[in-house]
């Protein structure tokens, strides 16, 4: 399966999953569905047979209210049943909103509050150096999860230890909760932050399966640093209708707009 | 208590590999031989103990017993969401220690003193709770928590009692310890306030008053059995924490009696009921200044005697 193909998959479950169990996050979900299908489909040294396999990179989704998205990603390339996924949402799943790994294989770690991956993921990375393993730690946040301060404590520690086995990838669509991350807390300029904190930092636009593949196997482009990749996303991503729109974040398509969104993304 | 703590953990860290310690730079003049014995096990976070906590949990994630080390509060309130939703929920093998106690830090102000950790702690689901009230229970303690998989909180304090173990003596998770025998009151104390309790029930002694008390040095999971036994086998249940009485060592006593329908014949709660304390002292001031040293608990054993008769 190419990874575009396995993006379209991921956008179709999620849309299932968002329609079937009334969840909301489903712009947040479209926006990274072609970071997971590159990592997934491409990056990612993962044995599904084997999900706690020794030398495995580890993924974090720090952005935990796009769960949906990692859940697909990992049912597609063969985590669990796909059929599971139907349960997203609903009474008695532990397929929670919020990203959970109980009973799930293949999620490395169970988030939902922002501001929490990323240090999760510079310790995972420090325990690797420390025992001199070679995997790679990667971990996705939202733009708007960047106002957390925690999120630059660990920004400080990863450089400060050299943790080039290290990588974030913000999903910067520029849209938070209510309204713009301009109109929120402004980011930029968010490139020269990160790279005031050491990282080696480069944008890329988050769509394009070729770019972001090259990206993440550049890693790490300079020996000593952590890698940040500003993702330039679209929030909603795949249907029109609900690109941009921060009303998406909430909303969950019944209906109408259920068939109209499957026939966008089938059309693609 | 700290030194204990420390000197432990360097005999632990030599021979488990396993284990790491991160501070959240604190334990001045405290962690040098550590770092001097165990360079590689020991980790400064920096002034961030949100982002310690969560990479002690990555840390652990990937195999290793990870310590935590701070003052009070820092360590606990300021990254709680970390130890719940990082540490906690993943069973992570992190093991979350402060120093300073209750008034551990009384000169330093509200900031330091550590008055609502125990309540706060005790409710996460999973996470073993320790309040060790002398250098004994302080060592074995942190032996403890290194072999319990999962995370615990160990809450050290700058004074302790002076008792000791007796001869072939073992340390258990989850098991009060009785240091001192009596049948006409028990009081059931947690941390190094223990000293307090000991005190008063010597002094009783002298004018025939047999006082037992139990060092509860686990908050969670809690002792029940000996708190059955020393309402049933006693006159009485007295409970003392250098803490908040709201959730803490006391309420944990008294849901522990009553959801098992056994009604001591007396018991009171000794702790903090004033709020924050904006009096600064000594640990040793402010027990005096809230009620809380062996006078006062002495005073409240008399009277409990009293009313129970």
């Amino acid at each position: 399966m190419t990874t575009e193909a396995l993006a379209l998959r991921i956008r179709k479950d999620v849309l299932m999953m968002a329609n079937l169990g009334g969840s909301s996050h489903i712009g947040s979900a479209f926006s990274i569905a072609d970071i997971l299908a590159v990592l997934y489909g491409k990056t990612l040294h993962t044995d599904p047979a084997n999900p706690q396999l020794a030398d495995r990179d580890r993924f974090i989704l720090s952005k935990g209210h796009a769960g949906a998205a990692v859940y697909a990603a990992l049912a597609e390339v063969g985590f669990f049943p796909v059929e599971k996924l139907k349960t997203h949402y609903q009474n008695g799943s532990d397929l929670s909103g919020h990203v959970s790994h109980k009973g799930i294989p293949g999620v490395e770690l169970s988030t939902g509050s922002l501001g929490h991956g990323l240090s999760v993921a510079t310790g995972m990375a420090y325990s690797a150096k420390l025992a001199g393993r070679t995997h790679k730690v990667f971990a996705l946040l939202s733009d708007g999860e960047c106002d957390e301060g925690s999120n630059w404590e660990a920004a400080l520690f990863a450089a400060h230890h050299q943790l080039d086995n290290l990588v974030a990838i913000i999903d910067y669509n520029k849209l938070q909760s209510l309204t713009t991350i301009a109109a929120t807390l402004g980011l930029e300029p968010f490139a020269q932050k990160w790279e005031s904190f050491g990282w080696q930092t480069r944008e890329i636009p988050g769509h394009d399966h070729g770019v972001l593949a090259d990206a993440f196997a550049s890693v790490p482009a300079t020996p000593g640093k952590p890698s940040v990749f500003i993702a330039h996303t679209t929030k909603g991503k795949g249907v029109s209708f609900m690109e941009n729109q921060v009303l998406w974040h909430y909303r969950a398509p019944k209906g109408a707009e259920y068939e109209a969104a499957l026939k966008e993304l089938e059309q693609a | 208590m700290k030194e204990v703590f420390v000197q432990k953990l360097i005999s632990l860290a030599e021979r488990d590999p396993r284990i790491v310690v991160i501070t959240g730079d604190l334990g001045f003049g405290m962690f040098e031989p550590f770092q001097q014995r165990c360079p590689k096990q020991f980790l400064n976070a920096g002034v961030a103990e949100q982002n310690m906590v969560g990479l002690a949990t990555g840390m652990a994630l990937d195999g290793r017993v990870v310590f935590t080390y701070s003052i009070g509060n820092f360590g606990v309130l300021r990254c709680l969401e970390q130890i719940r939703n990082d540490a906690a929920y993943h069973d992570a093998n992190v093991k979350v220690v402060t120093m300073g106690g209750g008034f551990s830090y009384g000169a330093l102000g509200i900031s330091h003193h550590a008055t609502e950790d125990i309540s706060v702690m005790r409710s996460m689901p999973g996470v073993v709770t320790l309040v060790p009230g002398d250098n004994w229970e302080a060592g074995e303690a942190t032996e403890a928590v290194v072999k319990h998989s999962g995370t615990t909180y160990l809450r050290l304090d700058k004074t302790v009692a002076d008792t000791t173990p007796e001869a072939g003596e073992h340390f258990e998770i989850g098991r009060a310890r009785q240091v001192r025998a009596g049948s006409d009151i028990t009081i059931i104390a947690t941390g190094g306030i223990l000293s307090c309790a000991v005190k008063a029930a010597d002094s009783l002694r002298r004018f025939g008053v047999q006082c037992r008390v139990l060092s509860m040095h686990t908050i969670k999971p809690l002792d029940t059995a000996a708190i059955v036994q020393a309402a049933q086998e006693t006159g009485g249940i007295l409970t003392l924490e250098e803490h908040t009485v709201e959730g803490g060592l006391g309420g944990a006593v008294a849901e522990a009696l009553l959801d098992r329908g056994i009604h001591p014949r007396v018991f009171q709660r000794m702790g903090l009921r004033a709020g924050f304390s904006s009096i600064v002292g000594s640990q040793d001031y402010l027990r005096r200044h809230y009620g809380l040293d062996e006078t006062a608990v002495e005073a409240a054993v008399r009277d409990l005697l009293g009313r129970r008769s």
